[in-house]
């Protein structure tokens, strides 16, 4: 629940209770160096499910816990980081995972990027292609002294 | 009494709003002068009307007059004055109270210092503004009054949030909020300009100072938040694609890209349509901002049931304006002409190139932060989209952005020759290459492409200082007249430098201390001594104290360096009386390297205690980085071809002139 942030000042009422920061404790470490390395990368992937938007390796929630030792029991009997989280996902549901998988439901959300950017680029070459015609709201004479007025400051 | 009078100012702004929404439009219409003339008394009227119920509601915080509902909710007698100060806008109905008194001193600064604008165009602009302040001002009054009592009153508040009374956080709101409501003024010069149906590189320079300064306080705005959110929650993190942040994150990229599309508008007349649909989405995301974080829809589906009223209610008036300022926007974008042709590889090229990348980011971080929830809605599936998921597509269209950065301002307008730009750059790729070769051979670890990113900040910090040695030709004139050039350079010449100059340290700190973190959690019994990033760290003992309103328990580590002693770090942990609550303070001792940063945890059943000790490269480059953005925005900002009104100076440049 720690993760306020930013404006959450003023949405402190949902978070009210926040901030005993201590989540990965010494005592759920693994002795291997490279499988502790390896759970805590699964870890940071995987969400803390009672708290917002918060991987169970940030979290301090006992749940988080639960979940940091079971990553770490499953990599200890020799699953592989993508067995970890399938095992996970099978139990808690998809919502678990903090970067959802590529699928139907999320197509969309995956492919924004790439169609926002296509779009801009055939709107920005069609505009540049398309022939342009002088302004023909010319200033007047009068708007121009005004404007040139203004733009050098000295109008009085 | 003072706490009526508070109430009454802030009704009777609301009335004043309405003049302020209806003479002024109608007169533009009429061309009825006297009517269009009320809007500038209105808006400084309703200004002072805003101050003074935001100063009655500060003067009840300061008396502890819990006589009052929200005083009572938020509030504490033992709180120390500061917090009680910035616990006007700690909560719900002041911060919206704050909103309105932003809004409407913007629209007083424009009343005061537009003098010179066209009269029809201030007069639309300033309703337009006004339009805005009555939808909150209803929305304040009606659902979120902070001047209601409470009778009878509690012998004492409920306090202030503590991980909330910090300093860094009691102005991170007004700065981000200053943000937020600036970009109002873009949106209603939009607004004004759709509404008189043309729209001219004057209305770009009009609009560009109230953006740039709107987008520098969002800058140091966000930037607070992070810093309060690394030394505060305990872990060394500044950011977590969190809701609340993505909130304040997609306005600031839309009006990144709105300033520079004001930029061409201003000197090439071209981009006006574009610009003007960017600073209406750029305000929309304000108000999108606004109501993700005062709705709790995106936090909790919860919290927006409990109080369906504020969420509908903040709902209707994004509908309202961004609905209604678009459907504007396509009736009348038609007949606004373009001019300003353009070659692709020419400065409005790259700025083209600058809007489509971060308007895309910009549209990646809303669906990334709206998905779940629609999802949801529509077909009851679940998801959670969180930091994985941002990184690996936002951070991917950063790239060719920063790789375009240094080059964009180098190229000439209408056609640039990109060869002789790139032979200008030798030096920040030189730059860039040395660095990258340099961060692999000291650090092992790490991903292989941490060092190519470092190289990447590296670049774009480089070539700003290129662009600016080849603006005052540095070692092809003489000396004495490279100063002399120098001397001359616009200030929002320097402005632009400074602010990219940050971009590049901002991706330099971030990069390093995402990849090069150095992290020891362990349990540590007094008299041990841990070694981190070239520090011993030696756990000295335990010590209890006392703050103004909390208990508070001291881990006490002497660092030293090579054997020499840095001093003694004092990682705690606190708990406040009211409401009592667990807080965790880092000890961090920063040097041009990097923070040894240490948290303290619980004891452990052995005597010792859990001990997390980080040690965060370069981290400070992260907020140095912003902080010069924000001076760079100010210097543009000082430029006095950009103030508009101000009477002349001394030493006048000549008449500004379009192009370069």
């Amino acid at each position: 629940m720690r993760r306020m942030f930013s404006m959450a000042v003023f949405a402190l009422a949902i978070f009210a209770n926040a901030a005993v920061v201590f989540a990965v404790q010494p005592g759920e470490m693994l002795s291997d160096p490279a499988l502790e390395k390896r759970a805590r990368t699964i870890s940071s992937e995987l969400r803390c499910l009672v708290c917002q938007n918060e991987s169970i390796d940030d979290s301090d929630a006992p749940l988080a816990g639960d979940l940091r030792r079971l990553v770490r029991e499953r990599l200890v009997a020799q699953d592989s980081d993508s067995q970890v989280i399938d095992y996970v996902v099978a139990r808690y549901g998809e919502f678990v995972l903090l970067r959802p998988r590529f699928q139907l439901s999320t197509l969309l959300l995956w492919l924004t990027p790439v169609l926002v950017f296509i779009a801009g680029l055939t709107l920005a070459a069609r505009a540049a292609a398309k022939p342009k015609t002088a302004p023909s709201t010319a200033l007047s004479d009068d708007e121009k002294t005004k404007l040139s007025e203004i733009l050098s400051g000295d109008h009085s | 009494m003072i706490v009526e009078f508070g109430h009454f100012a802030l009704i009777l702004a609301l009335l004043v709003a309405v003049v302020q929404m209806v003479l002024p439009m109608a007169g533009a219409s009429l061309k009825d002068e006297r009517m269009m003339r009320v809007a500038e008394p209105a808006a400084v009227t309703q200004f002072i009307l805003l101050a003074i119920a935001f100063v009655a509601l500060m003067h009840a915080y300061v008396t502890s007059d819990f006589s009052v509902a929200n005083v009572a909710e938020n509030s504490h007698s033992t709180k120390p004055l500061l917090y009680k100060l910035a616990g006007v806008w700690g909560n719900h109905e002041g911060s919206m109270l704050l909103w309105v008194l932003i809004l409407a001193l913007f629209g007083a600064a424009v009343a005061l210092f537009g003098t010179n604008l066209p009269p029809t165009l201030r007069a639309r602009v300033l309703s337009v503004q006004a339009s805005i302040a009555v939808a909150f001002l209803l929305f304040s009054i009606l659902t979120s009054n902070p001047f209601l009592r409470l009778i009878p009153a509690p012998s004492d508040g409920r306090g202030l949030n503590p991980i909330l009374q910090d300093p860094a956080l009691a102005f991170h709101p007004p700065f981000l909020y200053t943000g937020y409501v600036g970009f109002s003024i873009a949106f209603s010069f939009a607004i004004a300009a759709l509404i008189e149906g043309r729209i001219d590189a004057a209305w770009a320079r009009w609009v560009r100072p109230w953006t740039l300064a709107a987008w520098m306080f969002l800058t140091i705005g966000i930037s607070m938040g992070s810093w309060w959110a690394y030394y505060e929650l305990g872990w060394g993190g500044w950011w977590f694609w969190d809701p609340v942040e993505n909130a304040s994150f997609m306005p600031w990229l839309a009006g990144t890209a709105l300033l520079h599309s004001a930029l061409v508008m201003e000197k090439r007349e071209a981009l006006k349509v574009w610009t003007v649909l960017l600073a209406i989405l750029t305000f929309s995301l304000s108000l999108m901002g606004t109501f993700i974080v005062r709705s709790g829809v995106l936090t909790s589906v919860h919290s927006f049931a409990v109080d369906p009223a504020r969420g509908v209610f903040i709902l209707a008036i994004l509908i309202l304006f961004t609905g209604g300022g678009l459907a504007l926007f396509a009736l009348r974008a038609s007949e606004m002409q373009s001019g300003g042709i353009f070659q692709p590889i020419s400065r409005e090229g790259s700025l083209v190139l600058n809007n489509l990348l971060l308007v895309t980011a910009t549209a990646t971080v809303l669906v990334g932060t709206l998905y779940p929830m629609a999802l949801e809605g529509l077909t009851g599936e679940k998801i959670s989209v969180g930091p994985p998921f941002f990184n690996s597509t936002f951070g991917p269209l950063m790239i060719p952005l920063l790789l375009a950065l240094p080059i964009g301002p180098m190229l000439a307008w209408k056609r640039g020759d990109l060869a002789a730009v790139m032979q200008r750059l030798a030096f920040a790729v030189l730059a860039a290459i040395v660095a990258i070769v340099a961060v692999y051979a000291v650090g092992h670890r790490g991903p292989w492409l941490a060092p190519f990113g470092i190289g990447l900040g590296v670049y774009v910090m480089a070539g700003a200082l290129a662009e600016w040695a080849n603006r005052i030709k540095l070692g092809q004139a003489s000396g004495s007249e490279s100063l002399r050039r120098a001397r001359n350079l616009p200030r929002s010449a320097y402005g632009t430098l400074l602010a990219h100059f940050g971009i590049g340290m901002l991706i330099v700190g971030i990069i390093a201390t995402s990849a090069y973190r150095e992290e020891h959690i362990l349990v540590m019994k007094p008299g041990q001594t841990l070694s981190v990033a070239g520090y011993d760290v030696t756990f000295a003992g335990f010590e209890s104290g006392r703050g103004p309103n909390y208990r508070e328990d001291f881990a006490d580590f002497d660092v030293t360096r090579a054997g020499t002693s840095i001093g003694r770090l004092r990682p705690s942990k606190r708990l406040y009386d009211a409401p009592p609550q667990p807080t965790t303070e880092a000890g961090i001792h920063a040097s041009w390297r990097g923070d040894l940063y240490l948290v303290i945890g619980d004891s452990q059943p052995d005597g010792g205690y859990a001990v997390r000790a980080y040690f965060n490269p370069l981290v400070r480059f992260i907020w140095l980085g912003t902080l010069i953005m924000f001076f760079g925005g100010g210097i543009s900002l000082s430029d006095r071809r950009l103030r508009i009104g101000v009477p002349a100076g001394r030493a006048r440049r000549t008449i500004a002139v379009p192009a370069e």
